[in-house]
């Protein structure tokens, strides 16, 4: 049984202790990811929010981030390895490059999806271009931004395995060990951790959800949230 | 630049270069026709029955959090197929492009005006013959939409592939990483990123095609 011998690889102390041990690897692993959203969202954030509030450039960035979606992060990742000479800033650098799309789609569609009477209406209440954006339109964006931020977390984490494959000590190390000498409890073991940090990363990150979208919006964003019909006739 | 000019010279890897490719393709869009004829399946049943709504939503989050890598090779380890055999990365493919479909499908049934259903219904559409000629044409835009991301997301899920040895145009990224080798990784990103383009326009024209209503209304 596979996922017998993958409890017994999860439980064996022998892989709980020393440099290459499981929580070393966890913890690389989640510092990559932290980098990577982070910096994923310094880029994505302010690009969608200027983008959503001017509603100049919508086509330019709807195309370009899906374009970015296409870029296999296996095959960035092993070229700036070689470019690079090393795969740290390499890892870095595609992990981003996975991580923007998503947060962007979120910043950009929580923007254009917020209510024209409201701003509308903030605008007739004498509010400035910058006061809209930041007291009107981002409250009211929260929901699909986090929501871009979850994606992105939950992409990245599956992804940083690859990175194992440059060299990195992240939980694709199992994967790829227990695939080269055929020792399947390890490699199932790494891929049921992988997929243990997602779930725990995208709770966490929807308690901070939460926390941080006002309860007004929480309260009526179920039935404001609609796939919007074909006009008929 | 001379590099991949002189790795493309060789006969022999242009044909290898063109069967990756055509693996890939298969690879990528056999997962994406299965999973647009599941995904409507099961928003039709979560449509009828709405209480199933949460239960398979839910589920199609949990199933977004696996990774890839990871379920290339649990799925083998479930179904008792060959590591290699790339069954593995077509239901892996499957099994996510689903679960990315399956919401919005849901959403765009559940979007269909009451008014249209009841003017259909008062027309004498049967239910079958009004979910196929009323409600399922009305939500394809919303249904184009997710499958062209998960076209564009599955082409560069395949390459993830090569890391457990099944074919496509990852098996270039890991040839020219272990021979320190940049032209066939770099003609592996512009191929990979070519047929995303490439598959994107058609199904743009596709869905253009099967929804001449959205055309006539701009005019």
């Amino acid at each position: 049984m596979i996922f017998a011998d993958a409890f017994a690889w999860l439980l064996d102390a022998a892989n709980w202790t020393g440099s290459r041990s499981i929580p070393v690897r966890v913890g690389v692993h989640l510092l990559y990811c932290l980098g990577a959203v982070l910096g994923a969202a310094a880029i994505a954030v302010p690009l969608g929010l200027y983008v959503g509030h001017t509603g100049r450039g919508g086509v330019l960035l709807v195309g370009g981030s899906n374009a970015l979606r296409a870029l296999p992060t296996l095959g960035l990742v092993t070229f700036l390895y070689l470019v690079a000479g090393g795969g740290q800033v390499g890892v870095l650098i595609g992990l981003v490059v996975l991580a923007v799309p998503p947060i962007l789609a979120g910043a950009y569609a929580g923007i254009q999806d917020v209510d024209r009477g409201v701003v509308d209406a903030a605008r007739g209440m004498g509010m400035t271009g910058a006061q809209r954006l930041w007291r009107v339109e981002l409250p009211n964006a929260l929901p699909l931004l986090v929501g871009g931020l979850r994606n992105a977390t939950l992409q990245v984490v599956a992804t940083a395995s690859v990175a194992a494959y440059v060299g990195i000590e992240t939980l694709g190390r199992p994967l790829l060990d227990g695939l080269r000498v055929l020792d399947y409890g390890q490699f199932v073991g790494g891929a049921v951790l992988v997929a243990l940090l997602a779930v725990v990363l995208d709770v966490v990150l929807a308690l901070v959800g939460k926390l941080v979208i006002p309860r007004g919006l929480r309260l009526s964003a179920r039935p404001r949230r609609r796939a919007k019909a074909p006009r008929v006739g | 630049m001379g590099d991949v000019v002189k790795y493309l010279s060789d006969a022999g890897t242009r044909a290898a270069l063109w069967s990756m490719l055509l693996d890939h393709v298969w690879l990528s869009l056999l997962p994406l026709v299965i999973s647009v004829v599941l995904a409507v399946v099961l928003g039709l049943v979560c449509h009828r029955y709405r209480r199933l709504n949460g239960f398979v939503v839910g589920l199609s989050n949990v199933v977004y959090t696996i990774p890839s890598l990871a379920l290339f090779a649990i799925i083998p380890a479930v179904i008792g197929t060959q590591v290699l055999n790339p069954v593995n990365v077509v239901l892996a493919l499957t099994i996510y492009t689903t679960a990315l479909l399956v919401r919005p499908v849901v959403e765009a049934l559940n979007a269909v005006p009451a008014h249209v259903t009841a003017a259909a219904t008062a027309m004498g559409f049967r239910p079958w013959r009004r979910f196929l000629t009323v409600e399922l044409p009305l939500s394809v835009p919303v249904l184009a939409a997710g499958v062209r991301v998960g076209s564009v997301s599955n082409i560069s899920l395949v390459s993830v592939g090569a890391l457990i040895g099944t074919g496509g145009l990852g098996t270039l990224f890991t040839d020219g990483f272990r021979q320190r080798y940049l032209a066939p990784i770099a003609i592996g990103i512009v191929l990979t990123l070519a047929l995303a383009l490439v598959v994107d326009l058609l199904l743009v024209g596709l869905r253009n095609l099967v929804t001449p209503w959205a055309r006539a209304g701009r005019a």
